[in-house]
């Protein structure tokens, strides 16, 4: 078996205090997420809403669920199911947002 | 060897050396094996169990559609039977046929591995697998369910007084036994290769199996997530696709044809991987084009993902979304086509055996084109439009699942039979029962063809006198299909004792998977292979085979 050929995956040990940072983060985030929602920005509701969300899966993956140091293959997987996301995404707005042009 | 195993050995006779059957005694040395072969035969035992309840609801639909009269089962009854008919056969048994069974079995043997990389995840996904299964027996003898396999809203959610329930709650269950599987598969594949066995020295069998996963990895957490969400809305009044309650049902039909329609690639790509094992064996030559299959494979998984909207053409969906489907629809068909040009390359001029895993080859080729081309005329709008929801569409289908997958999936029964039992099936029955499948499967499905395209719809219990003829021939074929499924249950089990010793390469083919003993022992190989020929390279692996005999 080849299962053993030199590079081990690297275990780098995160320091607590980042995990606290970016728990404080986490919290400051859900505040402007609850904070916004009693603000009316118009057409930016929901874009500003999920730019809030972004950011804080984005933390998440980074740091709690380690992305930040792991391998270029993890790194693979991860944009490669948010690719594939996208394409559920894309192709069902294809559909949605072109529905009403009529062609007869 | 340790002392204690050679005093051991001393006791044992001769010829009735170790293997992964005789290792271990009992019940519980069967279910909580860790051992990939034995979690094979035991999801081979469960999907063979629940292809013929699914074959039982069958033929009492073909029995229904004797007559005109909707005489036999009541409408209600004849709802509820074509939709467990549906859900037993592709949740229970397509999905996982090939890659649980026949996968787990001969995947790690021919990366020269001991085991998959998570044994007991592996046994982890047939309980699985067994827990959604039971759910799905509930449902059966406690009144069934009237859906369609699809669960389609706002029927299932709003008006369906059947058990929707539990029969999504089962399909969800058995999803994760299937993601699971598609885990172990692409780890092992990454990491448990022997020494030399490179990318591009794979088996063929090996690449489609991956391309498999890859679509188990990544189309089943849609669906788990889409039926989770019917359920919600189903129990609690959550609106997803409910209009009333802000939702709209075509968003159902999108988000379960994201995994559905890539679910057909994860019960054709394992046939297709048996298909290119057996061509290569009963030729002996080496596949013509081997990159180009291999990475047809990953073209059809990827393209597979883009195209699923070809089956609403009719639900109301924006006529350009239909088109940009439609055009993506026509793509998936390439690398399909590169599949079987290939093959039926590799047979060209060459001398073919033709034992039973070739004659199911043949029927495969031929069934899958029909079955591939009949679904380009209905990936086209206007034809579409014309015979949808027929019984054209259901002869479609059948072609590509039956005539596809069913016959790969015989084909590597047979093949790797000797492999895993240590006997030979007896070859004139097992011949016999493949033409009784080819002519049953064709009696049976080519007439759905032609009285689809004239206008019988799919899905009702009485149909317009003027269809009876072809219905008629239809039941007829089913009559011969069911004694073609039946004998192989009789010759198979006889042949377990009664077979002739199988020997370890009884087809002379290359792979890994021949180089060790039949039944393999448990740990597959007594020592580590090493490879140094590329796939499907027959001289280089019979120097290989001899070499290591003499040492
Ligand atoms: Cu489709």
């Amino acid at each position: 078996m080849n299962d053993h050929h030199g590079h081990a995956p690297t275990h780098h040990v995160t320091p607590l205090p980042v995990y606290f940072a970016i728990f404080f983060a986490l919290m400051i985030l859900t505040g402007i997420t609850v904070w916004i929602s009693r603000v009316d920005l118009g057409v930016m509701n929901f874009p500003v809403a999920m730019a809030v969300a972004i950011v804080k899966a984005t933390l998440v993956i980074l740091f709690f669920m380690h992305l930040i140091h792991s391998t270029r293959l993890t790194w693979v997987v991860v944009l490669g199911s948010f690719l594939w996301l996208g394409v559920l995404f894309v192709l069902i707005f294809s559909d949605y947002l072109t529905r009403a042009w009529v062609m007869y | 060897m340790t002392p204690s195993t050679l005093h051991d050995v001393r006791f044992i006779e001769p010829e009735k050396t170790r293997n992964y059957l005789n290792e271990d005694y009992g019940v519980f040395s069967w279910l909580l094996t860790k051992d990939h072969k034995r979690i094979g035969i035991l999801y081979l035992l469960s999907v063979t169990l629940l292809f013929f309840v699914g074959g039982f609801f069958a033929f009492m639909l073909r029995l229904e559609l004797l007559t005109p009269e909707g005489d036999l089962l009541t409408s209600d009854t004849y709802n509820k039977f074509f939709t467990l008919h549906g859900i037993v056969m592709i949740f229970f048994f397509l999905i996982p046929a090939i890659p649980a069974a026949l996968g787990n079995f001969i995947l790690p043997l021919m990366l020269g591995a001991k085991d998959l990389a998570f044994p007991k995840i592996n046994l982890l996904s047939w309980y699985i697998y067994m827990t959604g299964a039971i759910f799905g027996i509930y449902v059966i003898v406690t009144g069934g369910v009237d859906t369609g396999w699809t669960f389609y809203t706002p029927f299932s959610t709003q008006y369906s007084n059947t058990h929707v329930f539990a029969t999504t709650l089962g399909a969800f269950i058995t999803g994760f036994s299937s993601i699971l599987t598609g885990l172990n598969f692409i780890v092992t594949i990454h990491r448990m290769r022997a020494p030399g066995l490179t990318w591009f020295r794979l088996p063929l069998f090996v690449w489609s199996m991956y391309a498999t996963s890859l679509v188990m990895l990544l189309a089943t957490p849609v669906l788990a997530i889409t039926l989770f969400l019917l359920m919600l809305e189903r129990t609690l009044g959550v609106g997803i696709f409910d209009p009333a309650l802000g939702g709209d049902p075509v968003l159902y039909q999108h988000l379960f044809w994201f995994y559905s329609h890539p679910a057909v690639y994860i019960m054709i790509l394992p046939a297709m991987a048996v298909i290119s094992e057996c061509v290569a064996a009963f030729t002996r030559k080496k596949i013509f084009g081997y990159k180009f299959v291999a990475f047809a494979s990953l073209a059809i998984a990827f393209l597979g993902f883009l195209v699923w909207a070809h089956h609403m053409f009719v639900a109301g969906i924006s006529v350009y979304s239909a088109m940009i489907f439609s055009f993506l629809t026509m793509l998936v068909a390439v690398p399909s086509a590169i599949k079987v040009f290939n093959w039926t390359a590799t047979m060209y001029r060459a001398s073919v055996s033709w034992q039973t895993p070739m004659l199911y080859v043949m029927g495969f080729i031929g069934l899958f084109t029909i079955g591939g081309v009949t679904g380009l005329f209905l990936g086209a709008m206007g034809v579409d439009v014309h015979v949808h929801d027929s019984y054209f569409v259901v002869a479609h289908f059948h072609y590509i699942m039956v005539g596809g997958t069913v016959m790969g999936y015989l084909a590597g029964i047979h093949y790797w039979w000797p492999k895993i039992t240590g006997r030979m099936y007896p070859e004139w029955w097992a011949r016999l029962s493949a033409l009784l499948i080819f002519v049953g499967f064709n009696l049976t499905f080519f007439p759905q063809f032609l009285v689809g395209y004239v206008g019988m719809p799919r899905r009702y219990h009485a149909y317009a006198p003027e269809f009876q003829v072809l219905n008629v021939l239809s039941t007829a074929g089913a009559t011969v299909l069911a004694a073609g499924y039946i004998l192989p249950m009789f010759y198979l089990f006889w042949s377990l004792w009664y077979g002739r010793k199988a020997g370890s390469n009884p087809w002379g083919a290359v792979g890994l998977e021949w180089a060790t003993s039949s039944p393999p022992p448990k740990e597959n190989f007594h020592v580590t292979p090493v490879v140094t020929w590329d796939a499907y390279d027959y001289p280089a692996f019979l120097k290989a085979m001899r070499e290591t005999q003499n040492v």
